[in-house]
């Protein structure tokens, strides 16, 4: 039984960091888009980040220095990160019940974090966390999780409350939100009071750690401890197969959306990805576009649907010669 | 047509009928002199000709204006197409351009609705269900998982389903018309979704598969553009007559001579206007030539095809109109070998052409771009001119063209030159990035089709027109002349529609204009009472 146990906790926890993989791999890999940033820009100049401006407001811009404000970008995101600055500012009322949710996962995920790497140190030096440090290690990952665990519990029951009651969250919530939000609330109820109601003699949560790093199968495990971690495993793997990875997601939408403000420049890497783009031959039906699958994405650009005008002009690495609204004599 | 909550399913109902309609009443309410809904305008009706003919059943209103099909196999075909382009929507070689943040948008918006208090239309319409940012982008997630991603009972469990027929579609086409893409929304998403893209890429799909756009933006903007130079219809011979009139218009009002120079090979600066100025506020390219000249500066305008006209509709709702026209852009400036572009009082060129291009204007095309918000601010502050700020001695507020400045970070420069210029300047509240559109973004401001206007004033531009009342309650009696600063053509459209529907300027005496006439009429060089405080 411990076995298996075993292995679900390793097989989600596998999962969860391959699918948590793909999906950053595959967005990364998407075309750089056409620059769609909002302002302000946290690592613009901190003299223009204060109100929210650019290098546009610089004359000659392209002859100055490019600047990046690495301080002004973690002073934007940690707080983001951290403690949800965004929805505290544009929704207090939301941020009353994601905030502790959030935040309470983050203490569970540390915790659990913490213990795991206490009970490797106990598993190869086992003095070094016997006595005092010992309990000050046990106190400390405890506290955390449970802590964390009760935040949590409470903001998801908030959320859950405010999704079914609010009119304005009930019409767009679909019931995937609701079971999730429950998958939630029941895995880490049965954890904690699994863990605080388990019999005497059963093993606590160091031992548990040391034994899934020992593959130690003579554990007995209570049942409800043992469905919170079934639970906790299957949650863990079905996460990043959910909107719910928006951790992943974040990054990008940040990164590489509102906050990618990359000018191109000549001979650029990002010049030589967009070449490459413009040889994409799409294949749009309206008439105006003349996209029939045979035309790259440079020479519709190139032509002029309203004129049989050929361009005299070049795009980079695209042979425009002869283009004309027919397509390529 | 109930005042019961609008549910997703409804936008897929037969009925030909409207999906909401709103009263007065209904509506955010505005600040004196406008705070009485009762003494608001009616909206005029949709004809029944109208409603017979195309596909109006959203609102109140139709932006459009798609031929109703005649049979159920038309309607099929319709269908099939919108999910042609559906698809195509989410591939590289069709939509290299946007492809991550759209995918990003649909696969992680938590639904918690932050976006909404951020739009003007929701908040105006008294958070009308149908103009929640998220409404419209619900429908294209739903059917994103049940077309694209394959669909089946765990992707409707996981992510909802909607009813795909052919009022869905035509309903989406007019919804993808009432967002004014100004992207407030994605401003303030914890997430970083972003329903203005959701709009946008939904207009591009209608255009570039089903050929389906507000006739406004495609036919007579950037098809018409493509075809003589300009979406106002001046080729290169009118647009040179136009200017040297207001060449001699300028040098006469002002007692200064003011020559504009044409195709001046090797000069710094292409300026390009928006030629709309030309046609509708001549005063505008007028200063900008006395500023420039008066400054020294090595410039020209070019009379190359759009190369006289800054417009780019092509970034409304279609990428390839929006690459061709960038692209006449830039060339026009390799031609005469410029140093630099300069973009003249128009938002949505700026951030066409010096952001959203970017990355298409590659080799030598590549041609620095800057706004004109820069150029005037450093002429100013040079003390190159010499200016009296007493001449700006009235009521003027800064409004901030989103494009401009949300969505390109040019916040300053134009405060700069107001702060230094007008003794009386006052912000509006919120400003800078966290602005509110005039309600003419995205073309609404040249969309006047059937009864259009009633909805953009009441709705799209009603938050901005609070915003306005409010930082000019303090004077707003008719005996003190009121400046709205807003440096972008289209911005100035909305508003002289809007203050005009709600005669704001023969009751208030409240006035728009440009940044760089403000310059002008504090030059102590110039005749005073460049600024004429009538109305146009």
């Amino acid at each position: 039984m411990m076995s298996l146990l075993y292995v679900l906790i390793y097989a989600s926890t596998l999962i969860f960091l391959i699918a948590s993989a793909v999906r950053a791999v595959h967005y990364a890999r998407l075309p750089l888009h056409l620059r769609w940033e909002l302002y302000p820009v946290p690592h613009e100049d901190p003299e223009r980040a204060k109100h929210g401006g650019s290098y546009f407001e610089s004359t000659d811009w392209w002859k100055k220095p490019a600047t990046f404000n690495w301080v002004g970008e973690l002073r934007s995101m940690l707080p983001e990160m951290l403690f949800q600055k965004g929805l505290w500012e544009f929704n207090r009322r939301m941020w009353l019940s994601s905030f502790p949710f959030h935040f309470g996962l983050y203490m569970v995920i540390g915790s659990t974090t913490f213990l795991t790497a206490t009970a490797l140190l106990a598993l190869l030096l086992p003095q070094s966390v016997d006595g005092g440090i010992g309990l000050i290690l046990h106190y400390v990952y405890a506290a955390g999780w449970l802590a964390g665990a009760v935040l949590s519990v409470g903001g998801a029951l908030a959320l859950l409350v405010r999704r079914l009651t609010d009119e304005d969250l009930r019409t767009y919530t679909v019931p995937a939100d609701v079971l999730n939000l429950l998958f939630f609330i029941v895995t880490l109820g049965c954890l904690t009071l699994g863990y605080l109601l388990r019999p005497k003699g059963s093993p606590g949560a160091l031992s548990l750690a040391q034994g899934l790093l020992s593959f130690d199968t003579s554990l007995r495990v209570p049942l409800v401890l043992a469905l919170g971690l079934v639970l906790g495993a299957v949650l863990t793997a079905y996460v990043p197969m959910t909107h719910m990875s928006h951790f992943i997601a974040k990054y990008f939408t940040y990164h590489a959306v509102r906050w990618d403000d990359r000018p191109s420049i000549p001979g650029s890497v990002l010049e030589r990805r967009v070449a490459e783009y413009l040889t994409y031959r799409p294949r749009w039906a309206a008439p105006h576009i003349g996209a029939d699958g045979s035309r790259t994405w440079a020479e519709i650009a190139l032509t002029n649907p309203a004129r049989q005008a050929a361009p005299t002009f070049r795009l980079a690495g695209v042979d425009t010669k002869g283009i004309t609204t027919e397509g390529k004599k | 047509m109930s005042k019961q909550k609008l549910s997703l399913s409804d936008v897929s109902k037969p009925e030909k009928k409207p999906l909401v309609h709103l009263e007065n009443a209904d509506l955010m309410p505005l600040p004196a002199p406008l705070e009485e809904p009762a003494k608001d305008h009616n909206w005029t009706p949709l004809s029944a000709q109208v409603q017979e003919k195309y596909e109006c059943f959203l609102d109140d209103t139709c932006a459009v204006s798609v031929p109703q099909p005649k049979s159920r196999e038309e309607e099929e075909e319709l269908v099939k197409k919108f999910l042609s382009g559906l698809e195509k929507l989410f591939t590289k070689e069709n939509n290299w351009t946007f492809l991550q943040p759209l995918l990003l948008t649909m696969e992680h918006c938590a639904k918690c609705q932050t976006c909404s208090e951020a739009c003007h239309i929701f908040e105006a319409s008294g958070r009308n269900e149908l103009y929640r940012p998220t409404y419209r982008s619900e429908i294209v997630r739903r059917l994103y998982f049940k077309y694209v991603k394959g669909g089946g009972l765990i992707s409707a469990w996981q992510h909802g389903d909607i009813k795909l027929n052919w009022p869905l579609v035509a309903r989406l086409i007019e919804l993808s018309y009432r967002c004014n893409l100004c992207r407030r929304c994605a401003q303030t998403c914890p997430i970083g979704a972003d329903n203005g893209l959701v709009a946008h890429e939904l207009r591009k799909l209608f255009s570039q598969e089903m050929g389906i756009a507000a006739k406004e933006i495609h036919e007579n903007g950037s098809m018409l553009q493509l075809k003589v130079g300009s979406s106002t219809g001046m080729n290169k011979e009118a647009v040179k007559d136009n200017i040297e009139f207001i060449d001699e218009d300028i040098s006469e009002k002002t007692g200064i001579e003011v020559k504009t120079p044409w195709d001046v090979e090797g000069a710094d600066v292409l300026l390009i206007h928006n030629a709309g100025e030309i046609m509708a506020w001549p005063e505008n390219p007028g200063a900008f030539a006395l500023v420039l000249n008066a400054a020294g500066i090595s410039w020209t305008l070019s009379s190359e095809l759009a190369g006289y006209d800054s417009i780019n509709y092509g970034l409304w709702y279609d990428d390839a109109q929006f690459a061709r026209v960038a692209l006449k852009h830039a060339e026009a400036a390799r031609k005469l070998k410029v140093k630099k572009i300069v973009l003249g009082e128009c938002g949505h060129a700026h951030k066409a052409l010096s952001v959203i291009a970017d990355r298409i204007l590659t080799g030598d095309l590549n041609i620095p771009r800057e706004s004109s918000m820069t150029l005037l601010r450093d002429i100013v502050m040079s003390g190159q001119l010499k200016l009296d700020p007493s001449r700006n001695d009235f009521p003027v507020t800064m409004h901030d063209p989103c494009n401009l400045v949300r969505l390109m970070g040019v916040v300053e420069p134009q405060r700069e030159v107001a702060r230094k210029l007008c003794p009386k300047f006052r912000e509006m509240e919120p400003h800078g990035v966290d602005n509110y559109c005039c309600g003419g973004g995205s073309g609404f401001a040249i969309m006047s089709g059937n009864n259009f206007q009633d909805w953009r004033f009441h709705v799209s531009g009603r938050k901005k027109l609070q915003q306005i009342l409010n930082a000019f309650q303090d004077c707003l009696d008719a005996s003190i002349p009121k400046y709205i600063c807003a440096p972008c053509s289209n911005c100035k459209g909305q508003f002289r529609d809007m203050l005009a529907y709600y005669d704001l300027w023969n009751k208030n005496k409240i006035l728009y204009g440009g940044l760089v006439e403000l310059i002008v009429n504090a030059m102590s060089d110039v005749k005073p009472g460049f600024i004429e405080w009538e109305w146009r």
